[in-house]
């Protein structure tokens, strides 16, 4: 469990650790390294340069303008779990944080790294999904947006090319008085997810459901959304009924099969936490009314 | 650590009537002298030792499961600039292969492990070459150039499939243990009932946060081999591997530092242990091995995987006639360490504080193609307890009983002790040396105020809630003799040495032993010094196993101080103060009259300091204010206890929540209740996580799943309920003057068997939970009345 020999990086801006990313071969970036020191360690991964971005100071920080958040990909999460002006528009994220990993992880852990890092059982690829977050990626050509659907290219895969980098999130505002609801099952408090579900709900003047995104984490090869789910919602009256149909179609997302977790038992949890964190996201949203 | 620890021994208040006016440290909770250097960060765990010019050794682990080990490549290692050496098992073969534990069981010796493989390999993770260089981050590059050719052979991972071939004339299955009392068949023949279940036990093992780490140099001067960071038995150790390099013993020491956990495990002889004594020798430099944890949990010593069937005959009121049981023991790939101990443990204490009149048990060791098995905390108990208490379980479900009815009519009544059974554990015959159990149940249910917890289960299961409580009873094995011996010396300061071969795994040794010292000689506990883990201060020394080190160090120290004491007032009335003998104590580390209350005393440093040769001094005796002692005893103490368990169940996840966690405890005589509620809170949370988290997984092909924390889940404080912890001194052993008991595994031997009840009352489905640990997919596999994995 000791690293392989690497150069190190420690870039002060971005445009030098594009410039580092296209010039080094077989080269990573850090950011943060709650995932890639221990990879590094355990020697599954054997980069020959690191190009450390703690330095980039540009890179860290929330702005919250009128329709939108601006995140930088370096902000620490422990940062963005306790900011309290995007935990007042956007609850879901700190809400979500509280699970990722530990205090001590979430001091060094960044939002970037765990969104490029791309576990399928992270939370916060999950929380991206369900709030249709916007990632910019920076090149040699210059900067791209794409939506964080055409993030996941498959199983810890993002879509980033060797010689780009994620810059930033925005991730759009919710009215006020929206519901939020996140459920998570792992075997312990901090572990990866077993199954979790994301959720965000606006109800009209008529208490029915304008607007719904339902997302599942830990299931599937890449965190989801629930179309079947979303549709099931639309336009109803959050009964029962209808909360119960929409996690049912949860159930039928894509599952990871393994030796110790077998697939059907991942998509009945992932049923199990749709119904919680639409319960959860229901009380809210009734609860703030609009 | 969570926890509200209730005792019932309160500070300076004690349960048996015949409190020694001596006693003023004994049954104390005075806090732990061994604390100071580890709070600062002064520890000397062997990760923090080092000695100039030392190599680091990095060992080469086989990639296949089972195989013909065809040929091993070490020549692009050889040709890195940093390599001071590569060894395969050809360079280590006149070696012999690595010694265990003996029992009367014959016929272990050809499963032994070599220290490097030689013709196959039989785990992932057995060394098959080791690597040295003078820096560790370069040993481990240069251990990712050694290849090997292996041809793969199948794998055998259950130790109850079909026996295969260990090597050519020798089977996987590498012995049969039988023990057996009363007329077994006579009483199924006659039995009213026949209850079975059919249970496992998971794969888990002690998991020290400080993984293992070894530090061995030659000492040319002296010819002496030191090896630094070995603990738990060092005097055994040191003369088995002396045995195996060729060595007198007297060439040879061991140091043990401060250590992150023993739990049975660590200090053990692993392969790694011999083959850095053996490169310090000759490779004439000090040669340093510190595991990562990728080996600590693929190559230290796995455990508990056992699957028990269990029947009992009983009578009409659900009395047992006889218990037979079977079980197959899952050794791993070699007989190490340990030999047939923990299966043998597991028959002889698998009936528990029951009486039973007739006993047969059935042992099949098997190897298997993983990580060699040996002791963890509560060897074979843990597992015969689970086993066993879910029979009782079973017992009372088919009688309409409760749980407790049923133990009630089949504990061992305290009349019934010294109550002998006619078999033996570990070569030892049994005789439960005092107890009384249902005393124990009475006041475990009062300090429980079980009616007010039954109500409270029932009005939360009204409000749709999954609770469940279940209990474990277990009859623990502690202070296996015959003998143990400890050197007391004061100095002119009046300060004093205990030096003990006992080991400290950071149970609180030093601090017991000084307070056992303190109140037989007469001074200050903090002023007690103690020595241990060292074979070069003593000559022998039982280490620190098994519940072992109170009872048998603490009874020499005992002994030891009482012969200073004697000393000192026999040299101080011949030669210091004009007055008889009778009338002379030591109090406060003073010598005084007792007649005279007011005098001042003579300082125990004056009377070391008078005892410095002279003439004077040699004529009366040894010189030194110093002493021997030995302490032995005929047979083992048997503490027991009770564990219950308050679970909630989500029964949509499969999720459990142990919400409460009560031990009973009856220890005879508890030196530091402190240290022992720590050492029972400790267990606590290790049986929780072999109850419901910890397992090693492998494929199908042997890979072992579960190498990091990520995968190994071991319990946290999240996981962690409030211990509640009921320590009773009902039952003092009559086997040491003290009436001690051993307190090391009394945390941990009930859990599974608790929280397995628990869970079942929980569900509503008594019998439900037979496999350990109790996984949510499991149980939501039985929830759904489907095969767990469907």
């Amino acid at each position: 469990m000791k690293p392989p020999p690497f150069r190190y990086h420690d870039p002060d801006s971005v445009e030098e650790a594009i410039g580092l990313l296209g010039r080094l071969e077989n080269a990573r970036l850090l950011a943060g390294g709650q995932s890639l020191m221990p990879m590094l360690n355990m020697r599954f991964v054997l980069p020959d340069h690191l190009i450390d971005l703690a330095r980039v100071e540009a890179l860290r920080g929330v702005r919250l303008e009128a329709d939108r958040a601006r995140i930088g990909a370096m902000t620490v999460q422990r940062d963005l779990e306790r900011d309290a002006a995007l935990a007042e528009r956007l609850p879901l994220v700190a809400e979500a944080l509280r699970w990722v990993g530990h205090r001590q992880t979430r001091n060094r852990g960044t939002l970037g790294g765990s969104l490029c890092h791309l576990d399928p059982a992270a939370e916060l690829p999950a929380v991206c999904a369900v709030l249709d977050a916007v990632v910019r990626v920076r090149g040699p050509g210059g900067e791209r947006q794409l939506a964080f659907a055409d993030f996941p290219l498959g199983y810890m895969t993002p879509a980033i090319e060797p010689d780009e980098m994620l810059v930033g999130v925005e991730l759009p505002l919710w009215p006020r008085g929206h519901g939020h609801g996140f459920a998570e099952f792992a075997r312990r408090h901090g572990d990866y997810a077993i199954a979790l579900a994301a959720v965000q709900l606006a109800l009209d003047a008529s208490g029915r459901i304008a607007r719904a995104a339902v997302a599942i984490g830990g299931v599937g090869p890449a965190p989801v959304r629930v179309q079947a789910a979303e549709r099931a919602l639309l336009g109803e009256a959050p009964t029962d009924a209808v909360l119960a149909a929409a996690a049912a179609a949860c159930r039928e997302v894509e599952a990871m099969d393994d030796v110790q977790v077998p697939g059907t038992y991942r998509r009945q949890l992932a049923g199990v936490m749709a119904r919680r964190a639409l319960a959860d996201a229901v009380a809210r949203a009734s609860a703030q009314g609009t | 650590m969570s926890g509200g620890h209730a005792s019932s021994l309160a500070p300076g208040q004690r349960h048996n009537g015949d409190a020694d006016p001596r006693r003023r440290f004994v049954g104390a909770r005075v806090t732990r002298l061994e604390d100071p250097p580890l709070v600062r960060g002064q520890g000397t765990y062997v990760g923090n030792l080092g000695f100039p010019n030392q190599l680091h050794m990095r060992v080469v682990r086989s990639p296949v499961a089972h195989g013909v080990l065809r040929s091993i490549d070490t020549s692009a290692a050889r040709e890195h600039p940093g390599c001071r050496g590569v060894w395969t098992g050809q360079d280590v073969a006149d070696i012999p292969p690595i010694t265990f534990r003996p029992t009367s069981v014959q016929g272990l010796e050809p499963y032994r492990q070599y220290i490097l493989a030689r013709d196959r390999v039989r785990y992932i993770g057995e060394p098959v070459a080791v690597v040295f260089a003078a820096d560790p981050y370069v040993a481990e590059d240069i251990a990712d150039l050694v290849t090997m050719d292996i041809e793969a052979l199948p794998v055998l991972l259950s130790a109850d499939a079909p026996p295969g071939e260990f090597a050519p004339g020798h089977s996987t299955e590498a012995g049969v243990l039988r023990k057996q009392f009363g007329d077994v068949d006579a009483a199924f023949r006659e039995a009213h009932e026949v209850v079975e279940v059919d249970v496992r036990v998971g794969r888990h093992s002690g998991v020290p946060m400080e993984p293992r780490g070894a530090l061995a140099r030659h000492d040319h001067s002296r010819d002496v081999i030191e090896l630094y960071g070995a603990g738990k038995r060092p005097h055994a150790h040191r003369d088995a591997v002396a045995a195996l390099l060729g060595r007198s013993p007297v060439g040879m020491h061991f140091y043990e530092g401060h250590i992150g956990g023993g739990f049975g495990v660590r200090g053990e002889i692993y392969p790694e242990d011999v083959l850095v004594c053996l490169a310090a020798l000759r490779l004439g430099r000090p040669v340093k091995w510190i595991e990562d944890r990728r080996e600590n949990l693929l190559a230290c010593n796995h455990s508990r995987e056992q699957h028990h069937v269990v029947r009992a005959a009983l009578d009409r009121d659900a009395r047992i006639l006889a218990i037979d049981a079977k079980l197959w023991h899952d050794q791993g790939a070699y007989i190490r360490t340990h030999g047939a101990r923990v299966p043998d443990m597991a028959m002889g204490t698998l009936i528990g504080g029951y009486h039973v009149p007739a006993y047969r048990a059935v042992g099949h060791i098997r190897l298997t193609n993983k990580t060699p098995a040996a002791t963890y905390r509560s060897p074979g108990r843990f597992e015969s307890t689970y086993a066993c208490e879910r029979l009782m379980d079973a017992v009372a479900e088919r009688f309409g009983l409760s749980p407790i009815e049923v133990r009630r009519r089949n504990l061992i009544r305290r009349d019934q002790y010294p109550y002998p059974r006619p078999m033996e554990i570990l070569d030892h015959p049994v005789e439960l040396d005092s107890g009384d159990f249902p005393r124990l149940l009475d006041r475990t249910l009062e300090h429980l105020r079980w009616d007010d917890l039954q109500a409270e289960i029932a009005r939360r299961r009204d409000a749709g809630e999954c609770v469940g409580v279940g209990m474990g009873f277990f009859m623990e094995k502690s202070g296996l003799g015959p003998v143990d011996g400890a050197k007391v010396n004061v100095d002119t300061r009046g300060k004093v040495q205990v030096v003990t071969g006992s080991s400290s795994i950071g149970q609180g040794v030093e601090t017991v032993m000084a307070q056992i010292c303190a109140d037989a000689l007469g001074v200050d506990y903090a002023d007690v010094k103690v020595i241990h883990g060292r074979t070069d201060m003593i000559d022998y020394g039982i280490g620190a196993h098994a519940s072992r080190a109170t009872v048998m160090t603490g009874g020499a120290t005992r002994m030891a101080a009482l012969n200073v004491r004697r000393k000192a007032l026999e040299f101080a009335a011949a030669h210091m103060i004009e007055a008889p003998i009778e009338v002379l104590d030591i109090v406060d580390g003073k010598v005084v009259r007792t007649d005279r209350p007011g005098e001042p005393g003579i300082p125990l440093g004056r009377v070391a300091a008078a005892l410095a040769p002279s003439p004077e001094v040699v004529a009366f005796g040894i010189p030194g204010l110093t002493a021997e002692g030995w302490f032995e005893t005929a047979g083992l103490t048997h503490p027991y206890g009770i564990h219950t368990a308050v679970v909630k169940v989500d029964p949509d996840t499969g999720g459990v929540t142990v919400e409460r966690f009560h031990v009973a405890y009856d220890i005879g005589c508890a030196i530091n209740p402190m240290l022992v509620e720590g050492q029972i809170v400790g267990g606590v949370a290790q049986g929780l996580g072999g109850a419901l988290l910890e397992e090693f997984v492998y494929d199908e092909r042997g890979e072992p799943l579960s190498v990091t924390f990520a995968d190994y889940l071991m319990p946290t404080a999240r996981e962690m309920p409030p211990v509640e912890v009921l320590l009773t001194e009902d039952a003092p052993s009559p086997n040491n003057a003290l009436g001690m008991k051993g307190a090391g595994e009394a945390g941990i031997t009930g859990v599974g068997a608790a929280i397995a009840a628990a869970i079942d009352d929980a569900i509503g489905k008594p019998g439900a939970i037979r496999e350990l640990p109790v996984t949510p997919q499991r149980l939501r596999a039985i929830l759904a009345g489907r095969p767990a994995g469907a």
